[in-house]
């Protein structure tokens, strides 16, 4: 159910060609523990030009604290739409999220980037905590994060 | 109604608004504690400035922020290791680590959620709705018991625990509205129930595309006080595109980074505005004394809710079940009850048990369901009624005046009142005299005179009894015994007799103090904590109804002191008067907080008359403070009945008494005490005028002669007992 849905909302906001052609993708990422509440993450994918895509999934069920992601937030104007049923609870520090989603093959090797907004309460605000372009060769591969995510990886 | 919405919230949220209040005094100290040990920038200072110095420090910059506690916090990049600090606004340099302290954010998550989410937030705002409903309900039963909001702060009577909880509640209400109202607005917001999220301006279509504007050069930068400045971020580096946000409490807006110049602006929406005023008043951030004034009266909660169960247990405890109880349409007597905290049931129960027990078929039922139409059988109603506060109807009775009025009276129905109360009220037995009043002008026949009981007296409702199986034919014996306390053995050690030759023996008796153990020591309970004026009960052999007297002595005096008088036939002061050195009797001690001196300074008018004297004496002789302490005591002749002749030369030598003015009521000029009073008008009036306080001990007719002469006395001043009594400055101890 939550990938058919994340697939839909990839599906509103991505026109492209072959979308048809999906394979599912698991996105893993590994928080370190900065010793602070829950984290807000909000995942999301830019085009080559650094313009804005589609949102993959949002950690974080207020929507009166996403200003704090605040490149995603600049990106959308905060609408709340983007991440209608891919939304989840925040991750705890130390703690893993998993989402597995059905992700079009015309993302891959295509210019598109993966991005993720982090912000956790009375700390600092982290956007563009993780930037990974996405590319076949690259899957599997662990990235760190710059505040929050001690890891970030796409398998598919 | 009232007290419902009081009680059941109260107990069933007792445990989370303990933990709502108790972790939010503790976290009211932390605004201060930040608002003192963050350095304060100067009142000139621009975020211009202030942002060129932090860049100075720390190139690598990505965001400051302030607090409104005025801490400045830098976030920082140095090689894409990320750096925080408190930053002093007069260098730009970190003086502080900036890492989330945990006992905060411990005592914040408890507070919020008890850990758990959202479903520990919804559960805490319940407790905070609680509280509210509390707090509201509260301030309603106040208002009521201590007469009206003018009112609000006039003297609490009654028992301590009872006492203490309104004590503190009608202080602190108001911090405990403000605290849980806010808390509501703060939940509602959080789960997105308020439209006041934030307005971000739209991002703007096109930047410069340059690079590298020295943010201390921006104009808008430089037109900004630091003391409103909330959060700056500045551009991600070697990203043209992006833009510098500034967020102050006007509003939120994008700069240039190539230009400096402002590219968009959204204002604060009106919703913003309120919430941020909300979230302010409820954490102290930004108001921090008022956060500690907060945290302080969040401290009552603990202790309220203390009290308010030991009320609650109290009226419980005071209220029996009823067995066999007749529906109201088949009893012969019909016996209603008005009762506030549930003492009168007790008396209802005792009453009811014993009338069945006499053959009869009685109902019981509270005041507010008075229904005459309903009584077919009815042969007689009784109905026993307290008072609340200043004279109002109690909880159980709500709405009965109105009933009495609109009802036609039962010709054949007589009815009779007994009321309930406590001397030491300026209102004694108030709502049963309007009762009383009420249904007499209505024309109901009456059974009997209207009676009352004092404190819960046994005795008078013994009394009582007796004159009720007068007036229906047959024998009551109305044992009534609310709480029989712990009772011990107390030996006696000496005695001294007087007035043998004017038909009044007396005895001042002194017992040994009991052994006491080490818990009664920790809570001075029974007889680990005593002092004159509180009341001794005694069980007199044959007889499970006590009988109260007045303490003369303190637990420090190293002795048990009453005076006591022998009645006609009384079986209890014939007991005590015949006591030799050496035996014993059973007894247990009942505070009387109500007839204490107070711990100021004012002069004490002490008056009393015969056995009176015994509390009056124990105030003298605990008098070490030399307070002006005049005394009249009126006696029947000096060479018989001069109770404590030995001491009052001794005290008044030692400065502990200033005055003794005595009344002989047998002698060649015949004169009580309160012809004593008239004769000293001039200086009693003096004295009052000066703040003394009146403290009367005695039988009824000797306290009612001086209250009519003191109100001769006062007049002139415009002053009468009534409003002294009201102010706490004349109490009665009367028998």
């Amino acid at each position: 159910m939550k990938s058919l849905l994340a697939t839909l909302a990839l599906t509103t906001a991505l026109t492209l060609p072959g979308l048809a052609m999906a394979r599912p993708v698991t996105l893993t990422t590994t928080l370190n523990n900065y010793g602070g509440d829950g984290a807000y993450l909000a995942l999301y994918v830019t085009d080559a030009s650094g313009a804005y895509v589609g949102s993959l999934w949002m950690a974080g069920g207020k929507s009166k604290y996403y200003e704090h992601l605040s490149d995603w937030f600049r990106a959308t104007g905060g609408d709340t739409a983007q991440v209608n049923g891919i939304t989840g609870a925040s991750v705890g520090a130390g703690r893993t999220l998993e989402i597995t989603l059905d992700l079009a093959d015309a993302l891959f090797d295509a210019g598109y980037t993966l991005h993720i907004d982090a912000a956790v309460e009375d700390m600092r605000d982290s956007p563009n905590e993780v930037a990974v372009p996405l590319t076949a060769a690259g899957a599997g591969t662990a990235v760190p994060g710059r505040r929050y995510v001690a890891s970030f990886a796409y398998d598919m | 109604m009232i007290r419902a919405m009081h009680r059941w919230p109260g107990l069933l949220a007792l445990a989370f608004v303990t933990i709502l209040a108790l972790s939010g005094a503790a976290l009211s100290v932390f605004p201060a504690v930040e608002r003192l040990s963050a350095p304060q920038a100067d009142s000139g200072l621009t975020v211009a400035t202030l942002a060129g110095r932090i860049q100075e420090a720390y190139p690598g910059v990505e965001q400051i922020r302030r607090s409104p506690s005025g801490r400045i916090t830098a976030y920082w990049f140095d090689q894409g290791t990320p750096g925080a600090a408190v930053i002093d606004p007069a260098t730009g340099q970190g003086v502080a680590p900036a890492d989330p302290n945990q006992t905060l954010r411990w005592l914040t998550n408890l507070h919020r959620s008890l850990f758990l989410g959202d479903g520990g937030r919804i559960a805490m705002a319940m407790a905070a709705a609680a509280m509210l409903v509390l707090s509201l309900s509260g301030v309603a039963l106040v208002a009521r018991r201590t007469g009206g909001w003018r009112q609000w702060f006039a003297p609490l009577r009654g028992p301590v625990t009872g006492r203490l909880h309104v004590e503190i509640a009608r202080t602190v209400v108001i911090g405990l509205v403000l605290s849980s109202a806010t808390a509501l607005w703060m939940t509602a917001s959080t789960f997105d129930l308020l439209p006041d999220g934030g307005a971000m301006p739209g991002m703007p279509a096109a930047t410069s595309g340059e690079m590298g504007f020295d943010p201390g050069s921006m104009p808008r930068l430089q037109q900004t006080p630091v003391a409103d400045l909330r959060e700056l971020s500045f551009p991600y580096p070697g990203d043209a595109t992006d833009v510098f946000t500034l967020k102050t409490d006007a509003g939120t807006g994008y700069l240039d980074q190539g230009t400096g110049a402002l590219l968009a602006w959204a204002d604060l929406t009106g919703w913003q505005r309120v919430s941020e005023t909300i979230y302010m008043l409820h954490t102290g951030q930004g108001a921090a004394l008022l956060g500690l004034v907060l945290g302080l009266m969040a401290l009552g909660v603990p202790v309220m809710g203390a009290t308010g169960v030991l009320v609650w247990l109290a009226g419980r405890r005071g209220r029996p079940r009823i067995r066999g109880n007749q529906p109201a349409a088949r009893a012969e007597t019909i016996l209603l009850v008005g009762s506030e905290g549930g003492s009168t049931w007790g008396f209802a129960a005792t009453l009811h048990a014993a009338l069945t027990k006499a053959g009869q078929s009685v109902h019981v039922g509270p005041m507010s369901a008075f229904q005459p139409e309903r009584y077919g059988r009815a042969a007689r109603i009784i109905l026993l009624a307290a008072t609340y506060g200043n004279g109002a109807a109690p909880a159980s009775a709500k709405g009965f005046l109105d009933r009495l009025q609109a009802a036609g009276p039962l010709p054949a129905v007589p009815l009779a009142v007994l009321g309930f109360g406590d001397r030491s009220f300026p209102a004694y037995c108030a709502f049963a005299h309007e009762v009383e009043a009420v249904a007499r002008a209505r024309g109901w026949p009456a059974l009997m005179a209207l009676d009352t009981i004092d404190r819960q007296s046994p005795q008078d409702f013994l009394r009582w009894g007796r004159a009720l199986g007068a007036a229906m034919g047959l024998e009551l014996e109305l044992l009534h015994q609310p709480v029989l306390p712990k009772t011990q053995n107390l030996t006696l050690v000496s005695r001294r007799d007087y007035g043998a030759e004017v038909q009044a023996p007396t005895a001042i008796l002194r017992f040994a103090l009991p052994p006491v153990t080490l818990w009664q020591r920790l809570t001075g309970a029974g007889f680990a904590r005593f002092r004159a004026g509180d009341l001794i009960g005694i069980l007199p052999r044959g007889s499970a109804v006590p009988r109260l007297y007045s303490l003369a002595s303190a637990r420090g005096d190293g002795f048990i002191e009453i005076v006591v008088k022998k009645h006609q036939g009384g079986l209890c002061s014939g007991q005590l008067t015949a006591l030799e050195p050496g035996e014993s009797v059973t007894a247990f001690v009942k505070r009387n907080p109500e007839f204490h001196p107070d711990r100021g300074r004012a002069p004490l008018i002490l008056i009393g008359a015969g056995t009176g004297i015994g509390p009056l004496a124990g105030f003298v002789r605990a008098n070490a403070r030399r307070r002006p302490v005049h005394l009249f005591f009126g006696m029947r002749h000096p060479d018989s009945d001069f109770l404590y002749d030995q001491e009052f030369p001794v005290w008044q030598k030692a400065g502990r008494l200033t005055r003794l003015v005595t009344a002989i009521s047998r002698g060649a000029r015949p004169q009580y005490v309160q012809d004593a009073l008239r004769a000293e008008a001039a200086e009693v009036l003096e004295l009052v005028r000066n703040g003394a306080r009146v403290m009367v001990c005695g039988g009824c007719d000797m306290a009612a002669g001086v209250a009519d002469a003191l109100a001769e006395i006062l007049a002139p001043a415009g002053l009468t007992p009534v409003a002294l009594k009201a102010e706490g400055r004349y109490v009665e101890d009367v028998f």
